[in-house]
Formats: C-alpha cells, structure tokens, sequence
C-alpha cells in the first residue's frame, strides 16, 4: 500500500493537492484533514485552496501559518470577519472567545449572525462556520468573557492575538496580559462611519495611550452604533495585521495608529 | 498666538475639520477643549504636533493640535 507520501506526491497536479485528494488522503490514512494538511505542506506541496494565496504567501510561509495559533477576543462585528478571514487564509488554530449569543440587533453587521441562529452562543456558530468553509482549521470555541482572571490560561500559546472586543476596560486587560505572555495584539475598534486599527508588540503601550483618557462608559459607538461596512474594513486591516505578525512580512502598524473615517474617505496615520 | 486645531470623526460635526485658531499666550489643551465644547468623557487620543500627549499641556504659537473621539466599539 501506497505511503501518504507517495500518495500525496501521486497525487499532486504540478505542486497543487486538490481537496478532494486531501479528503481520500485523510479516509485512506485515518488521519484529520489538519494531518493531511501538514503533511502536503511538509513536501513542499499546497493545498489547492490556497493556490491564490502563493505569489505573495510561500509554501513555507503556509506552512507557518498553518503551525499558528490565533486568539481573537469578541465574535460580534469584528470578530466574525477576522474568524472568516484568518480560517480562509489557513491559519491552523484559532481560539474563539466571547460569551454572548446572537440577538437581533447583531443582524444589520454581524457576519455569522442570521435569523435562524438567533439565540445560538456565537462561538459555537463560529465553530460550525469554521468547519464549513476550511475544515483543515481547527477552531476552538471559548464561551467567556476575557477577563483578568482568565485572560492569561486564554492567551497562552498564542501567536497572535486579535482584539476584536466591545469595549475599552476589556482592552486595558488584554493589552496588559499579552504584553506579559510576550504575544503580539493586532488592536481594531469602531463607532458609526470610524475605526482605527494599530498593532502592539510586548513593551509596547500604544493601546494604553490611545484610551489613556477613557473614563468610564462607552466610545461614540454608543451614539453611532455600527453598520455593516465599517466593521469588515477594520477587521481586514486587522487580518492583514495578524498575517503578517505570523509570517513576518511587511511594515506593521507598530507605533502607530491607523485612522479610518468612511464618511469623508480619509485615512490618517497617527503615530504613538 | 495661532494653533492648528484638527478634529477628526464626531468631533467634526456642528465644529470644523481643521482650523487655525487665535489663542492667548498660556492656553492649555484643557482650555481649548472646553471653548470647543467637546464633551470629556468621549475623548480619544490627543496628539501636539503629531506627537501623543496625556497630560494637560500648555500650547505655543504655530503648534498643530489633533483631537480625536474615543472610539471602542467592535
């Protein structure tokens, strides 16, 4: 019988491994889609699915994607995106946490929300979304609210962390243990037609100073509320943050804040 | 003496986008945000000449100073 070398190898149309093959491959060796998917990327092949991604990703840097753990904080506007995102982009483990179910009002923005799962806890949706669009990845559902008691046992062994939160005492708690836990925090936030996005390595404060007024309360949000664009624009900002954290690409928004305002079309930079 | 006042997102609104303002010599960033009315509890980041303060601070002539809303929603 043919190794799953071989038979990846055998399979392979140029440098590409198609799903289907990758399914056969799992059913014939007993192993998860994950396995399989390692195991393409260990030969120097790809799993067909990402063959866009590869004039600007390597084989080697899908395979470090691949072997990444990211943590996004809050599944609602920012969140959803950021799930959809990372999993399509072939980040191998993502942790999902928040502790609230889906209600009406999540429906004008929140992309894994739908009328049918109303009342549905949003990590589990993001779970069984997850498993459907890339079931290589492999989704861990958190259904918490990150806190400073559990923050640390969240984060750890994470490569990255998204702060895709709600508001700003929860943000305070995870810049300040990520800093600790030594994990890189791709910070994003919106209101209305605005958003910023800005990412924090350990040592940095940028977060703390962007809130370094905060009182009490909530952002102008609370007066805007949010509509379906803005929270994609910053989630994507965020995602291309995240991938580049993990595959060490690019200029990231380190020491600076990125300033989106939809309504007059401008973005600002704004260093910290 | 002038300063460059730059509001951004909410803070436009009934205001302006950019402004060179007139002030007495001694004006604190405190003071300019209460002439502009701004409301304190939804302050942001506020940065003199693109550099992050937090404390209240005394402006100079031909000073450039940025005000943003909070923003925290996600």
């Amino acid at each position: 019988m043919a190794t799953l070398e071989t038979f990846l190898k055998d399979a392979a149309q140029g440098d590409l491994v198609s799903w289907s093959s990758q399914v056969l491959a799992a059913q014939r060796f007993d192993l998860t889609l994950a396995g399989v998917e390692g195991a393409i990327l260990d030969l120097d092949l790809l799993p067909a699915r990402y063959q866009r991604n590869r004039n600007m990703i390597s084989i080697k840097q899908q395979r470090r994607l691949f072997d990444s753990h990211a943590v996004v904080i809050g599944c609602g506007g920012l969140g959803g995106y950021v799930l959809e995102q990372l999993a399509r982009l072939g980040v191998g483990r993502i942790t999902a946490v928040d502790p609230d179910t889906f209600e009406e009002h999540n429906l004008n923005r929140q992309l894994l929300s739908s009328p049918r799962l109303l009342g549905h806890a949003k990590v589990e949706v993001a779970a069984s979304r997850i498993a459907d669009i890339n079931p290589a990845v492999t989704l861990v559902p958190v259904r918490a609210a990150f806190g400073e008691d559990n923050g640390a046992e969240i984060v750890a062994g994470a490569d990255v962390v998204v702060d895709a939160v709600d508001n700003v005492p929860t943000r305070f708690a995870l810049a300040e243990i990520c800093g600790a836990a030594g994990i890189p925090l791709v910070h994003g936030a919106i209101a209305g037609w605005y958003g910023h996005v800005a990412t924090q390595y350990p040592g940095d404060t940028t977060l703390q100073k962007i809130y370094s007024r905060f009182k009490n309360g909530k952002g102008v949000e609370s007066e805007l509320g949010n509509p379906s664009f803005t929270p994609g624009v910053a989630a994507s900002f965020q995602v291309a943050e995240a991938c580049k954290v993990l595959i060490d690409e690019g200029d990231s928004l380190r020491h600076r804040k990125l300033h989106l305002n939809l309504l007059d079309m401008e973005v600002v930079e704004v260093p910290f | 003496m002038k300063v460059c006042v730059k509001l951004f997102a909410t803070f436009r609104n009934d205001r302006f986008k950019e402004k060179v303002c007139e002030y007495q010599e001694g004006t604190m960033v405190s003071d300019v945000i209460k002439a502009l009315d701004l409301p304190e509890d939804q302050l942001g980041a506020v940065l003199i000449n693109a550099r992050h303060v937090e404390a209240d601070q005394e402006l100079k002539d031909g000073d450039s100073l940025s005000i943003f809303p909070l923003v925290g929603g996600g």
